[in-house]
């Protein structure tokens, strides 16, 4: 028997031929908050529907209170004891609140208990869920939730963008929850709230489970480290061209791009920043931290609720991305179905913006058309084998063809979300290469990447956006990866060296990776012995 | 093609070019209605209107003749279908109601004010001006049908236009994905207005030259022409999701349904199973087309 509430093991899980889960482990003991942590693409997601039961693993056993869980579905992991907060709301809007309790056999005098503790007061619930704003939604799923008393309670991101009287009343629930003897499973982007509430964190890497750990002041440095695994030391800034620093930029003039004080849906918060003609601004941030409305606003595609947005120096607004368009401010979105008319040409998807505007209504110069799209094929060495329909071209050929429109026609300020998601690395290269020569060219480029390691590949600067702030900006040149990483979750910089933590999290790998001399219950085991138990964590909220 | 030379041989004795310029004189009409399925099908909408509007444009045209004369009755016809277009266009692009909704009710409204007007002009009697009656309907040299005239510069304008100009290049953008058209500066709903004025004009158009073919006008006259209008491009290739397509294969589409018409007429089938095989035969040779072209 092992002293584990909920326990998985060797969970594998593959797509096709690849493999999003490998051996992935987690024990959660009774009375205990517990951290999953992993970068983008370490498997979190996939290990979290495991859990729930909405995607069935490969191999690797669940056990709850011992048993082995058998079927896998939603309703199976719920009826077992295993309650999901996710971060989207998952009630039915067009039902009221009362209906979606109903649906999901959930007590309603518990419930409302909750929904008070919660710091929501005076609920109607014959209210439609859409009617009710987002946290008041959020605040519902966790009060469903936690009504019907479930062993482990496992919350997604349940706090991002919380505000935060609510986040501490989640808090408080996560902290009875523990006090009852029954477990969470916590997810969170803000390190902050691990270390306030959690008592051990598990980590994932490459779809393993790398290393289990105590959580104590100061381990939030070796978790981003083992998110990272060994850092690859070869030098990022092999690169040969001058330093480029805002000192040089700024000369005379305003800035191509200034951002003041920007407000935007319900993540983008209060974001500053100039970006100049010659330059390529890396924007850093871990994934919904605003930084997709941010571009929205800047493409013109979403209206910001605040802030002043100047190109040259001159105030804009932007009701249309044809109106940021006309002010030199072009956006290809990471999303290449957003961006491309898949049963279309090469040609046409090219020539597309040149038409947009009343002026372009008319007939076309074919020869002008045919030489500014030949010029923007070859400067791109796009593919163009399968032109006749792009919906045949590979994901990087896409991509370069979504930017070729826009440098057909002399880009100005280009900004790129998320350009290389998907794409093989060698067009990934011929990419930031392209976004270099535009920048030298004269043009400003803003780039969000979730790739850190591309960063001083093709930056100048960067800019860091945490939980819908700028926290922090740094030249791109020093910036390697953990210290983006580390800035992204933002933790102030350096606190271990990295040498130090990697090396520790070697010996815990190492620990894990020896015969498992104590049977089920042996991950983790090394580190908790010589780690004394986490303080209450009120202490340190 | 490989219809009607099938039809040529099971019929021989519509070898002739009296049955051919009959053909194309009935064929020019639906393909311009065919033309507003065509161009509005290529953003992912429809025009359902077309008949409702194509009726109007005849029968005003005929009614205002007679205090008019034949040049104002033509302009004020090819006003209010205008006008309709651009409802049309202001309901599907401005306010996103779904073109199968907003074109549907266009075509009660138009009905419906149509009767009115009826009641209203019931004394003055409705004429078919001669000139128009020429162009639309008549034959020069017993076997040139004059609406060619017309209909071939009207065809040349619109194939050229989907390939060579911007307009027709954003119909096809807007049908293939709004999202990136919008995102590329297209203010869709510009195109969206103008593309549904421009379809109520040729709806004008193709009701005035079949009143001009039938040398009658009513309130319905075009009603049996809707479902045709929308096989005929869908027979030519043009996709109803929108992106794909174009205007040749509609007029194709127009030509195999007048000669399936025509046939069914010679062969002097009871009106029922007309119906039957009419509807039975665009839905074989719809899924035919769609497929042959998809391969292409």
């Amino acid at each position: 028997m092992t002293d584990f509430l909920l326990e998985a093991t060797g969970v594998a899980k593959s797509y096709g031929a690849v493999a999003a889960l490998r051996d992935a482990s987690l024990g959660v003991r009774p009375g205990e908050v517990h951290a999953l942590m992993g970068a983008n693409g370490a498997g979190k997601s996939t290990f979290v529907k495991i859990l729930t039961g909405a995607v069935r693993p490969d191999r690797g056993t669940i056990t709850l209170r011992g048993r082995e869980r058998g079927m896998h579905s939603p309703d199976e992991a719920r009826r077992t004891g295993l309650i999901p907060v996710y971060q989207e709301p998952s009630l039915v809007p067009d039902l009221d609140v009362l209906a979606n309790l109903s649906l999901t056999r959930t007590p309603v005098a518990p419930f409302r208990g909750w929904v008070e503790d919660l710091g929501v007061h005076g609920l109607d619930l014959r209210t439609p869920a859409r009617e009710l704003p987002l946290a008041v939604l959020r605040v519902l799923d966790l009060a469903r939730a936690l009504a019907v008393e479930p062993d482990v309670l496992l919350l997604d991101e349940m706090t991002a963008a919380l505000p935060a009287d609510l986040t501490e009343h989640v808090m408080n629930a996560i902290r009875h929850q523990r006090e009852a003897g029954r477990s969470v499973i916590f997810i969170s982007h803000r390190m902050i709230e691990i270390a306030a509430i959690c008592d051990r964190a598990t980590v994932l890497r490459d779809g393993e489970t790398v290393g289990v750990l105590d959580v104590t002041k100061g381990t939030e440095d070796q978790i981003v480290t083992l998110m990272l695994g060994p850092v690859a030391t070869e030098p990022a800034a092999t690169r040969t061209r001058p330093p480029v620093t805002p000192e040089t930029l700024t000369g005379p003039g305003a800035p191509r791009l200034s951002v003041r004080g920007l407000v935007a849906g319900a993540k983008l918060q209060d974001v500053s920043f100039d970006l100049h003609a010659g330059e390529v601004l890396g924007i850093v941030a871990l994934e919904g931290q605003g930084q997709d409305e941010l571009f929205d606003v800047l493409a013109g595609a979403a209206r910001p609720a605040a802030g002043e947005l100047r190109v040259d120096g001159r105030p804009v607004r932007f009701g249309h991305p044809a109106d940021a368009i006309r002010a030199g401010l072009v956006f290809v979105p990471a999303n290449r179905a957003q961006a491309l008319l898949m049963q279309r040409s090469v040609r046409e998807n090219i020539a597309l913006p040149f038409s947009a505007p009343l002026a372009g209504w008319g007939p076309i110069d074919v020869t002008g058309e045919r030489r500014r799209i030949n010029d923007a094929v070859g400067r791109l060495q796009i593919d163009t084998r399968a032109q006749s329909e792009v919906r045949r071209l590979s994901g990087g050929n896409q991509q370069k063809v979504t930017i070729a429109r826009w440098v057909a026609g002399g880009v100005r300020t280009l900004l790129c979300f998320d350009p290389t998601r998907g794409i093989d690395i060698r067009t990934k290269r011929e990419i930031y290469e392209l976004l270099r020569e535009l920048a030298a060219a004269g043009a400003a480029v803003l780039l969000y990447t979730s790739e850190l390691e591309e960063i001083p590949l093709a930056c100048d600067r960067v800019v860091v956006i945490f939980g819908g702030r700028v926290v922090d900006e740094m030249p791109a040149a020093g910036a390697d990866e953990p210290t983006l990483l580390r800035a992204a979750y933002g933790l102030p910089p350096g606190a271990l060296t990295p040498e130090e933590v990697v090396a520790e999290a070697v010996a815990i790998e190492e620990a894990e990776a020896s015969p498992a001399a104590g049977g089920d219950g042996a991950v983790g085991e090394p580190r908790e012995a010589v780690r004394e138990p986490a303080p209450p964590a009120g202490s340190r909220a | 093609m490989l219809l009607i030379a099938v039809l040529w041989i099971v019929e021989p004795g519509l070898r002739n070019p009296i049955w051919a310029s009959g053909v194309i004189r009935f064929a020019v009409p639906l393909a311009i209605l065919a033309a507003c399925q065509t161009l509005t099908m290529l953003t992912g909408g429809i025009d359902l209107s077309v008949a409702a509007v194509a009726s109007m444009a005849a029968y005003i045209m005929a009614t205002q003749t007679p205090a008019q004369g034949p040049v104002v009755a033509v302009a004020l016809g090819l006003a209010a279908t205008a006008l309709a277009g651009l409802v049309n266009g202001i309901g599907v692009g401005v306010f996103r109601v779904h073109p199968l909704i907003m074109t549907l009710g266009m075509s009660l409204i138009v009905l419906g004010l149509m009767t009115v007007y009826q009641l209203q002009m019931v004394t003055s009697g409705s004429i078919i001006p001669e000139s128009v009656a020429w162009l639309g309907g008549g034959t020069s040299f017993g076997f040139f049908t004059n609406s060619l005239l017309v209909f071939v510069p009207l065809a040349a304008l619109i194939v050229f236009s989907l390939r060579r100009v911007g307009f027709g290049r954003l119909l096809y953008a807007v049908g293939d994905n709004e999202i990136a058209a919008r995102l590329s500066g297209v203010r869709v709903w510009q195109v969206l207005v103008t593309l549904y004025v421009i379809s109520g004009l040729l709806a004008g158009l193709a009701g005035i030259i079949y009143g001009a073919v039938t040398r009658t006008a009513s309130v319905t006259l075009v009603e049996r022409f809707l479902l045709p209008s929308v096989a005929a491009a869908v027979i030519g290739g043009t996709s109803i999701f929108g992106g794909r397509g174009g205007y040749s294969g509609t007029i194709v589409g127009a030509l195999i349904l007048t000669v399936l018409t025509s046939l069914l007429t010679v062969l002097q089938m009871p009106e029922p199973v007309r119906q039957i095989l009419f509807g039975a035969i665009i839905l074989v040779v719809a899924a035919a087309y769609t497929r042959i072209t998809d391969e292409s």
